[in-house]
């Protein structure tokens, strides 16, 4: 089933067009990397596919039109995880994971028995439950990593957009969040990442989109997207390409003379 | 004690401190009345001194103190939130000083006293446009440092602009009372300003308070919460009117009263485990508190000399913001 | 700069030496209670300029006079540019232009408050004196002695009154307000109270004294302001329902003079009048 479609998307920031015509489909089971250069307009995608920014073009999100979806409908089937991890008071990790269940909730209304097992799922899976009386101010870069994307998996939604979820971890702790986010896809979810690590996103993606200058440049799986050409023309960058057992490995080495 | 059950304590503590501080407000004036002859005199129905005295004269001056400070608890921990800043304050961020520009002009026209909504009113127009021009100046990204200064700045043109339009006045009293507006006062406030300031006052409370679930998700960032289905310019719309028809009618009545915004959501903000839709009430209750013992504590150090509300919330409150200034400098920066 | 600074002040100081000893015929005055009292006595021509307030209706008694006169604002500059010989000032306003005014060589003669009747006859005696009218000084001490008489020549009603100014303030005992109260047979509520000078009335206060009659100072002013809100009070105006209340200006009473009498009689009329 395809989640979120989106055709014919232009953008502006500030008068300057930013996205130019782009579309794209995703569908349930994808890990899905978004790769590209600095200012190709990867986070703009992933803003304008959630509405955060103005735009014009179809954006379709589990087959209905999003422009008619209610913000809150459209929380239900969409999660997303923005690039600064932001948390703006030091309240507990239980509360900040239970925050994901607000879309889920009329009003006014408190926590259901189905919205603590799901809390209480997310924080397990994302191994934070030890902590979950500690302010989530009070954690490392790991840490909250882990309970913002607990936060996410609560909100239970089919779709999961995350704006380079990787950067600022350490190799550990990156290639858990990969592996996580893979197994969400196997699971039948789909997840949609920007990511600047060629070599996480060569391994463990199932899908890349290479962006450049505000269009689609390349769209498959990770070996039919990164070729050397495309390295040196959209990145201008030389890369070692090999193979393991583990999948695609990719290796920038110098900057394309 | 699990956070919700303490919760549930604080809120009956705070409620029980607000009653007996307002009783205790009602008991405290120049006339020596006993305490069962006031309370009955506060119900009867005849029409002695002491009736009207506790009826005309105490009852809306303690009403008036629980009201504008649950306002200034309230709506002090409601822009918090909405701005994830712990100096945000309708006094710091110029909303008090804007809303006492308004009421100035109202009443030292004579436009008031023809048309009396018109006090509140031009109160909460001047509180809007504090809070709009010092957002539009930081942006709903806005650090604390950029808050602070458009603060200072609105805060200061609109007190030289009050000063201005009293100064002016043809009424020789008018630029005396530079210092009621800039420092706030209870006394002698009558039932008509209750009835004229209650039902916007109310009308704000409403607002600020429908803020809660809106505010707890805002803790993650505005992108964030905006995907996760909170409207931000409903949330806009409610923290900005919900400020300004509340802080406004405060002011429009009894003067700019600041810090107590600043202080009274802090010190109960680890109390209620930093949870902002847990804050609001809790402020509410704490700021009410504050205000009736602030307005008991003018009437018992300095009986006759009409000692300004603000001058002692100042004098508790600015230590405080500087402590606060100072443990949070590293952000500010 | 300084030199001719200098020679200024010396040309000003053998200049008001040399008139200190004769009538001065070139007058200002600084402060609404010596203007009223220097138009009332001094001869025509002598009082060249009065202040600002001498104008106002609200504040001076002889407001229609005072449009014969050239106004000043009690700034030095003004008033040294008037080249005055004499200039008559109040001792509680414009400490520093007196100073300054002094230390420029002008001769400045001062008069604290009025607090009493006695005051009122010394007052206008001296001013008598300072402007060389002796004559119409004493006229106007017999003026007020006669009125005096003829107001203690009627009973006391023994009645109570309570003055309620603009923020609340009452004439305590030690006023002149109080002296006129006295005047007029009545009781002063603020002195029985325990309170002198002017002090604060507290609204409370005033509802439990319950006094007979209430004596506010409502100024008619062009524009309104907070002081005079007690006036509007639901609990003030529970307590003035009826006939206790009367409006006497306060122009009358600021200053001591002659007119000052005026307050006393309006009082007596309305204490005949006041259930």
């Amino acid at each position: 089933m395809t989640l979120l479609a989106i055709d014919q998307l232009h953008t502006s920031l500030g008068g300057k067009p930013v996205l130019h015509g782009l579309s794209l489909a995703v569908q349930e089971g994808e890990f899905v990397g978004l790769i590209g250069p600095n200012g190709a307009g990867k986070s703009t995608l992933l803003r304008a596919a959630l509405g955060l920014i103005p735009s014009t073009g179809k954006i379709a999100i589990a087959g209905k039109d999003a422009a008619a979806m209610p913000a809150k409908e459209r929380a239900r089937h969409l999660a997303y995880l923005p690039q600064e991890r932001e948390i703006g008071w030091p309240v507990s990790v239980e509360m900040l994971v239970s925050l994901g269940r607000a879309p889920h909730r009329p009003a006014f209304a408190g926590l259901d028995a189905a919205d603590t097992a799901k809390i209480e799922e997310a924080m397990r899976r994302m191994e934070v439950d030890a902590f979950r009386h500690r302010p989530a101010t009070d954690l490392s870069g790991g840490e909250k990593a882990r309970v913002l994307i607990a936060r996410a998996l609560a909100q239970d939604a089919p779709l999961l957009l995350a704006d380079e979820p990787t950067a600022g971890l350490d190799p550990s702790h990156q290639i858990t969040l990969m592996r996580l986010f893979a197994q969400l896809a196997a699971e039948g979810r789909d997840v949609v990442a920007s990511l600047h690590d060629l070599g996480l996103a060569a391994r463990w993606c199932t899908r890349l989109i290479l962006i450049d200058k505000g269009r689609i440049v390349a769209d498959g799986a990770p070996r039919e997207v990164l070729t050397a050409a495309r390295l040196r023309s959209v990145y201008g960058v030389e890369a070692y390409l090999g193979e393991t057992q583990g999948g695609m490995l990719v290796m920038p080495l110098d900057v394309a003379s | 004690m699990s956070e919700t059950a303490r919760y549930r304590l604080l809120l009956i503590v705070l409620g029980a401190a607000t009653f007996i501080l307002f009783l205790l407000s009602l008991t405290v004036g120049p006339a020596a009345l006993a305490f069962t002859d006031s309370i009955a005199a506060l119900f009867s129905s005849k029409a002695g001194a002491i009736a009207l005295i506790m009826q005309e004269i105490r009852l809306p001056r303690a009403i008036l103190g629980l009201m504008i400070g649950a306002t200034l608890g309230l709506s002090g921990a409601a822009l918090q939130g909405y701005l994830r800043n712990p100096l945000a304050e309708p006094g710091l961020i110029g909303v008090s000083a804007t809303a006492s520009l308004g009421a100035v002009i109202a009443i030292y026209t004579g436009f008031s006293a023809v048309f009396p909504l018109g006090l509140p009113l031009a109160a909460l127009a001047g509180a809007m446009l504090a809070v709009l021009v010092v957002q539009a100046m930081a942006g709903m990204k806005g650090g604390a440092l950029t808050i602070i200064l458009a603060g200072v700045a609105v805060s200061s043109f609109a007190g030289a602009m009050t000063s201005l339009a009293l100064n002016l006045s043809p009424n020789p009293f008018a630029a005396l009372e530079i210092m009621f507006w800039m420092l706030g006062s209870l006394t002698d406030r009558s039932m008509t300003h209750v009835w004229l300031a209650a039902p916007f006052m109310v009308v704000g409370w409403v607002m600020l308070a429908s803020l809660g679930r809106p505010l707890d998700t805002l803790t993650l960032g505005n992108d964030a919460a905006a995907s996760m289905g909170v409207d931000m310019r409903r949330v806009q719309f409610l923290a900005v009117f919900g400020t300004a028809a509340s802080v406004g009618a405060a002011t429009a009545v009894a003067g700019a009263i600041g810090f107590v915004g600043l202080v009274v959501p802090h010190i109960l903000r680890p109390l209620v485990g930093s949870r902002p839709s847990r804050l609001l009430p809790a402020s509410a209750l704490g700021g009410a508190c504050v205000l009736l013992a602030a307005d008991i504590l003018v009437r018992i150090i300095a009986p006759g000399k009409d000692l300004k509300l603000g001058v002692l919330t100042a004098i508790v409150g600015a230590p405080f913001f500087l402590w606060l200034v100072y443990r949070t400098r590293r952000n500010l920066l | 700069m300084k030199q001719i600074m200098a020679i200024l002040m010396i040309s000003v100081l053998n200049a008001s030496a040399a008139l200190a000893a004769e009538v001065p015929h070139r007058v200002v005055s600084m402060n609404v209670c010596t203007d009223q009292l220097a138009m009332l006595i001094a001869g025509a021509g002598q009082l060249y300029s009065v202040s600002y307030l001498a104008g106002d209706r609200n504040a001076s008694v002889l407001a229609d006079q005072a449009g014969g006169y050239v106004v000043n604002h009690g700034l030095a500059e003004e008033v040294f540019l008037m080249q005055p010989d004499l200039i008559i000032a109040g001792t509680f306003t414009t400490r520093t232009t007196v100073e300054l005014l002094r230390r420029l060589g002008f001769r400045v003669e001062e008069f604290a408050p009025a607090n009493s009747l006695d005051d009122i006859r010394e007052h206008i005696a001296r001013m008598g004196e300072l402007l060389g009218r002796q004559e119409k000084a004493a006229e106007l001490v017999k003026r007020i002695d006669n009125d005096l008489a003829t107001l203690r020549a009627q009973p006391p009603s023994s009645k109570s009154v309570a003055t309620y100014y603009a923020n609340s303030y009452t004439s305590g005992s030690g006023t002149l307000v109080d002296a006129l109260i006295g005047v007029s047979g009545l009781e002063n509520v603020a002195a029985r109270l325990g309170l002198t000078g002017t002090s604060k009335l507290p609204l409370e206060l005033l509802l439990l004294a319950n006094p007979d009659l209430i004596v506010s100072s409502e100024g008619d002013y062009a524009a309104p302001a907070l002081a005079e809100e007690g006036y509007v009070h639901p609990a003030f105006k529970a307590v003035t329902a009826g006939s206790k209340a009367v409006n006497i200006s306060t122009k009358y009473t600021i200053c001591g003079a002659p007119f000052t009498l005026e307050a006393a009689h309006m009082l007596r009329d309305a204490a005949g009048a006041a259930k």
